[in-house]
């Protein structure tokens, strides 16, 4: 496999998306959105009354870290989308699939594309998110909750996890649909189970602590792989040309 | 250049492309004529390595289609024109080329010179900095020509390269082939255009999901029916009939007062054949020739697979 034809596809569609700005909106809206409003939420409730109180507060915070595997999996969806979707309305994907290219080259730009913007959006975020989360909270908890184990486990395990599983529901959601929307519509389906953890982790069925997490990373491994085995199957020369929609 | 050997598609239980066999010469512009479905960009699309081959064998140059270690030392040497141009509307002229420049490997160099060399052939040289988008068609497929072009290929497979384009733009396109041709480059080209065909392809291949007839566009007019001379007279009678049957070696047919002689060389039998009927009493009102034209190959061998 040659990586530099891969970046060369992935630089040209990113070159695109930043002239696309319903797809810039989502990955900088969505993730600074998620970044400032929890970090307010507590501000809010501690200025209001007696706000969270201190024993409570390390694990709605687990909770909240949880938001930087969704925003992955959500983030990439509309790129992913736009890119392969988007070459397919404009019936771009003949020519480039007549370059001397093998198919795992195209769908590696195509899946750097979308996934490096999500890593880069969710690793901003987190950022923004921890600094403002720290500055709310000290004065409960009296130390710094974040940067923690947890929280690494998230962003640099799961959260690259969940945007691999995004790009790979959209590959495969992309073959079946002929416009963007719906594509992107599918896509962002993958974000259901990780709400439903989410939830799970609120309503206290599970724990979001650090051997839960490395639990879900590890199902959610198996399920990425399952799924890109799918994807690379889809995304083959002649399924492309002779069987998507 | 070129070659295929029983060469089938199916998809399915549909034949799309049934045992076609040929040889495309280095330097030649090869016509693929067929109507909508008869296999022509199925062809295309298993000799560019796009869509595999169900059965036969297929050579680009010394490249085997099908083998997996050949499919992209195939698709080096080749540059495709799709019936779609499916060009990046959102990028210029230029960012098009440069990126398939780019995935062909060439040097930046090579992509300066040969971006500037065919946008300058074809006209585009002054919007190479405009976004695709807001070409025309006319445009868009001059730059899906130049795309394919931009990695210096040996042989250029062109998919109804002047489809619904205007017929100055059509002209464009068909001088470029023929400047093409002067440089060496074989080039594949399929066409419904029968003008088009005749006028720019050294050799014809008329397919309906099977190889009906291949040869230059004179051969496959005469493979329909030969030349006729048509006598237009002010009446025929049994002397002229006969008189024409002693001097002619084709057929005579007669249809009112006008007869139709099968001729091989109208320039050399005409003379003769006015000449038998003034002797044989007849007044001769108009002399013509007769040829059945590519179109009438094309219709007729396209009828018979029907």
């Amino acid at each position: 496999m040659n990586l530099a034809k891969s970046w060369i596809i992935a630089a040209k569609d990113l070159k695109s998306f930043l002239r696309k700005r319903t797809v810039l909106y989502t990955v900088v809206v969505l993730p600074l959105m998620i970044s400032v409003l929890l970090p307010l939420v507590v501000e809010l409730t501690k200025q209001r009354g007696k706000g969270i109180p201190a024993a409570s507060l390390p694990g709605f915070l687990d909770a909240f870290a949880f938001f930087f595997v969704i925003i992955p999996a959500i983030v990439p969806t509309p790129i992913a989308s736009y890119s392969i979707v988007g070459e397919k309305i404009e019936k771009s994907l003949e020519p480039l699939l007549a370059t001397p290219t093998t198919d795992g080259e195209i769908l590696l730009g195509k899946f750097i594309a979308a996934f490096l913007p999500a890593m880069i959006a969710t690793y901003a975020g987190a950022a923004i998110f921890m600094t403002l989360m720290d500055s709310v909270t000290y004065g409960t908890l009296h130390y710094l909750f974040y940067p923690n184990w947890g929280f690494a486990l998230i962003l640099l395990v799961l959260a690259p996890i969940s945007a691999t599983l995004s790009v790979e529901a959209s590959v495969i959601a992309s073959a079946r649909v002929s416009d963007v929307r719906s594509a992107s519509q599918l896509g962002s389906l993958m974000f259901l189970p990780f709400m439903g953890i989410y939830l799970a982790g609120e309503i206290g069925l599970i724990t979001l602590d650090t051997n839960n997490l490395l639990i879900i990373a590890g199902v959610l491994a198996v399920v990425a792989l399952a799924l890109f085995r799918v994807s690379t199957a889809t995304f083959r020369r002649e399924e492309i040309l002779t069987k998507w929609k | 250049m070129i070659q295929a050997e029983n060469l089938t598609k199916k998809f399915g239980d549909l034949i799309a492309v049934d045992g076609v066999s040929f040889k495309v010469e280095e330097g030649e512009v090869f016509g693929f004529l067929g109507p909508n479905g008869a296999g022509k960009t199925t062809t295309v699309r298993m000799l560019c390595c796009l869509i595999s081959k169900t059965s036969g064998e297929a050579r680009i140059a010394d490249y085997d289609v099908g083998k997996e270690s050949d499919s992209l030392k195939i698709r080096k040497l080749i540059g495709l024109v799709p019936d779609n141009v499916g060009l990046y509307d959102d990028l210029t002229a230029y960012d098009n080329l440069e990126f398939y420049g780019k995935l062909y490997g060439c040097t930046e160099a090579q992509r300066r010179e040969n971006i500037e060399r065919f946008l300058k052939m074809l006209g585009l040289w002054d919007k190479k900095d405009v976004t695709a988008g807001t070409f025309s068609k006319g445009m868009k497929q001059k730059l899906a020509i130049a795309r394919a072009l931009i990695h210096d290929p040996r042989v250029l497979f062109m998919d109804e390269p002047t489809a619904n384009l205007d017929p100055e733009s059509s002209k464009t396109v068909r001088d470029f082939i023929l400047e093409l041709k002067k440089e060496k480059k074989t080039v594949f080209l399929n066409t419904h255009n029968l003008d088009e065909a005749q006028k720019i392809c050294d050799r014809i291949a008329i397919l309906n999901t099977k190889l009906m007839a291949i040869g230059t566009a004179e051969e496959l007019e005469r493979s329909v029916r030969g030349r006729q001379t048509v006598v237009q007279l002010a009446q025929v009678n049994d002397a002229i009939l006969g008189a024409l049957g002693r001097v002619s070696t084709g057929k005579v047919t007669r249809e009112g007062d006008s007869i139709t002689v099968d001729v091989l060389s109208p320039e050399k039998e005409n003379p003769d054949i006015v000449r038998a009927i003034v002797g044989a009493g007849g007044d001769v009102q108009s002399v013509s020739i007769s040829t059945s034209t590519l179109e009438d190959a094309y219709l007729k061998l396209v009828k018979e697979t029907k």
